[in-house]
């Protein structure tokens, strides 16, 4: 079995507040909250950090950061975190947004953000569904997966095939850093059985990080965190995860898609 | 811009206002009748003697012109965005937003013929989605209507003092006609007011408690208070904001109410008609919302008649009638499509109201 080094800090974090998170059990936006939240600790950047929070499961995540926000329309945090950014040049922007959000009804919005080198950081949640209204389809909905709107499961025919974000956003000059990760606890099989390993967390920990510092450099960045919604998905927690480490990474292959000021080497 | 006299189009003169304002950060996006005031902005940016105006992008879209703003209106700038009728549809979804965020930014829509493309003529079309809160939700925007370009260069500094007073999204209503006319224009000199935004601004939580900016509240009851709040705020601006123009209404048996560019061809209307001995005056609102109501109410009791002139199939007459009551006649000239009513066919009107009344 792998052994791999990491430290994770626990307890309180100044980035947080003590108000308990909405999130359903399982669901990785409570992991990537306190990603967010120990990277902003750990760069010391809390007191000049605005949130653009979106619509979607991340709305009210305006309880849970413990810095300014500003509480987008549907799709259009990159517009307002742009907004922000050209006024106030010495804040760091970031926003975390659905594949919804992001990849539909928002996506002028962040292409453009990242089309013209905005400096703000982006985080894009692909759960594959819309999670806070009650499991649509998303744009990164599986060809075949079964969602409210596609019973039948997901037509491409008729709706297309998934959109992949990250490699749409890693074609544009403007864009910096694009990067996927996966957020989903991954199993493995060792001499003891079936173990969880966090390999995924740590690589998203660092992306996370990296992301803040390549705006600190004056450049776009983008995380797309792969993640589950074992609630619409109709699965339990596990099989959820297995199916983000099995079948959604198949179409979205985890890694990083553009890295324009080198940060992942350093 | 110099002190002295300058002869300029309408919405370059709103541009040139807006500057002496202390504008801060514009975000574009190109409509015909209106570009302008983008291609003016375009051209001063970097301009010394504007110290204050610092950003000016255009946008992707017009829905990303208003979130632009929007963003740069949170963390405490004066920001602005232009636009005409098509776009002012577009911006529907900001402006709601920034109402209920209680953001204040400047929104200038020089209207021109709708419905739909319409085309780039003058209409007066857009008083309803103006006046009545044209997004989703009981909001209300501060509409300032220019009848003149001089005007047009004073307004945007009404509007953002109205804008940071009321923290309230003010929209300039003008038109194709006010947009494109030339004229002279005259700025006073006077330094851009300095709005304290240090209680509420997104400019990082340092030493203070996090500001959130936010139209979400999930709460029933909070939301209640909320937007009673918003509501008072609203009745506030009733009270001491309405501005209008009356012309020669005090001895007049006949009123004309008319704002924008059909208020001028109205001006000289009433003095075709007083050098011909009849007795008739015009109210021009200034602001369409507040709307004068009082005023017109006061008027109506003194027995006067009513003419509404507007450049749409009848859209402020609605108010106009609420304010004066029943039982008053109001009578309407409407024009569309690009098309400006004359002074004769005003005459003929108003001798017709005089026929009727009597």
């Amino acid at each position: 079995m792998t052994q791999v080094a990491y430290t994770v800090k626990l307890g309180k974090l100044n980035s947080l507040t003590e108000t308990p998170t909405h999130y359903c059990a399982g669901c990785e936006h409570g992991t990537l909250t306190r990603l967010i939240a120990a990277a902003i600790d750990d760069l010391g950047i809390r007191e000049k950090t605005v949130m653009i929070d979106s619509v979607g499961c991340s709305v009210l995540a305006y309880n849970y950061f413990n810095c300014d926000h500003i509480v987008a329309a549907h799709g259009r945090a990159p517009a307002v975190a742009a907004g922000l950014k050209r006024v106030h040049p010495d804040l760091m922007i970031f926003t975390v947004q659905g594949d919804g959000d992001a990849a539909s009804i928002g996506l002028l919005e962040m292409i453009y953000a990242a089309k013209r080198s905005t400096p703000i950081t982006v985080f894009l949640v692909n759960n594959a569904i819309y999670g806070m209204t009650g499991g649509q389809m998303a744009p990164t909905t599986l060809e075949g997966q079964v969602t409210t709107t596609t019973p039948f499961g997901r037509d491409a025919l008729l709706t297309g095939t998934e959109l992949d974000a990250s490699k749409l956003i890693s074609t544009l000059d403007g864009a910096a850093y694009v990067k996927r990760v996966s957020l989903a606890v991954q199993e493995i099989s060792s001499q003891r059985g079936k173990v969880y390993t966090i390999k995924n967390l740590l690589d998203a920990k660092k992306s996370v990080e990296n992301a803040f510092k390549v705006q600190a450099l004056g450049g776009f960045a983008f995380v797309e965190l792969l993640s589950t919604c074992s609630i619409n998905w109709k699965m339990s927690v596990l099989d959820a995860k297995r199916f983000v480490n099995d079948k959604v990474v198949k179409k979205f292959p985890l890694g990083l898609y553009k890295d324009t000021f080198g940060v992942e080497r350093q | 811009m110099g002190r002295s006299r300058v002869y300029l189009k309408g919405n370059e003169a709103l541009a040139y206002g807006a500057l002496e304002a202390g504008l801060n950060a514009y975000f574009a996006y190109p409509i015909t009748p209106s570009s302008e005031i983008p291609e003016t902005l375009a051209k001063e940016f970097g301009n010394k003697k504007y110290p204050e105006y610092k950003f000016f992008l255009q946008a992707a879209s017009e829905l990303e012109a208003i979130n632009m703003v929007i963003g740069a209106a949170s963390g405490g700038a004066r920001a602005m965005t232009a636009t005409s009728s098509p776009g002012f549809s577009l911006k529907q979804e900001g402006l709601s937003y920034a109402a209920c965020m209680e953001l204040p930014l400047l929104v200038a829509d020089i209207c021109r013929a709708g419905p739909g493309l319409g085309n780039l003529g003058p209409e007066q079309s857009d008083y309803f989605q103006g006046t009545k809160g044209g997004g989703h939700g009981s909001y209300r925007l501060i509409v300032l209507a220019p009848a003149t370009v001089q005007e047009m260069g004073l307004l945007p500094r009404l509007g953002f003092d109205l804008a940071f007073k009321y923290r309230n999204p003010v929209l300039i209503l003008g038109d194709a006609f006010t947009g494109q006319l030339k004229e002279d224009v005259e700025f006073p000199e006077l330094k851009p007011e300095s709005y304290d935004v240090s209680g509420w601004a997104t400019t990082g939580a340092k030493g203070r408690p996090p500001h959130i900016i936010n139209s979400l509240e999930l709460d029933y009851q909070k939301h209640f208070k909320h937007i009673g709040r918003i509501y008072e705020k609203y009745q506030r601006a009733e009270e001491s904001e309405v501005r209008f123009e009356e012309y020669h209404t005090e001895d007049a048996e006949s009123v004309i109410v008319a704002f924008g560019i059909a208020s001028r061809i109205a001006k000289g209307a009433v003095n075709k008609l007083r050098a011909k001995g009849v007795k008739v005056g015009l109210l021009r609102p200034i602001t369409l919302w507040p709307f004068p109501r009082r005023q017109l109410n006061a008027l109506a009791s003194q027995g006067k008649r009513f003419l509404v002139v507007e450049l749409n199939t009848g859209q402020m007459i609605e108010d106009v009638k609420l304010a004066v009551g029943n039982g008053v006649t109001v009578d309407f000239l409407g024009k569309w499509g690009g098309v400006v009513p004359t002074e004769a066919e005003i005459e003929s009107k108003l001798k017709r109201l005089e026929v009727v009344a009597v």
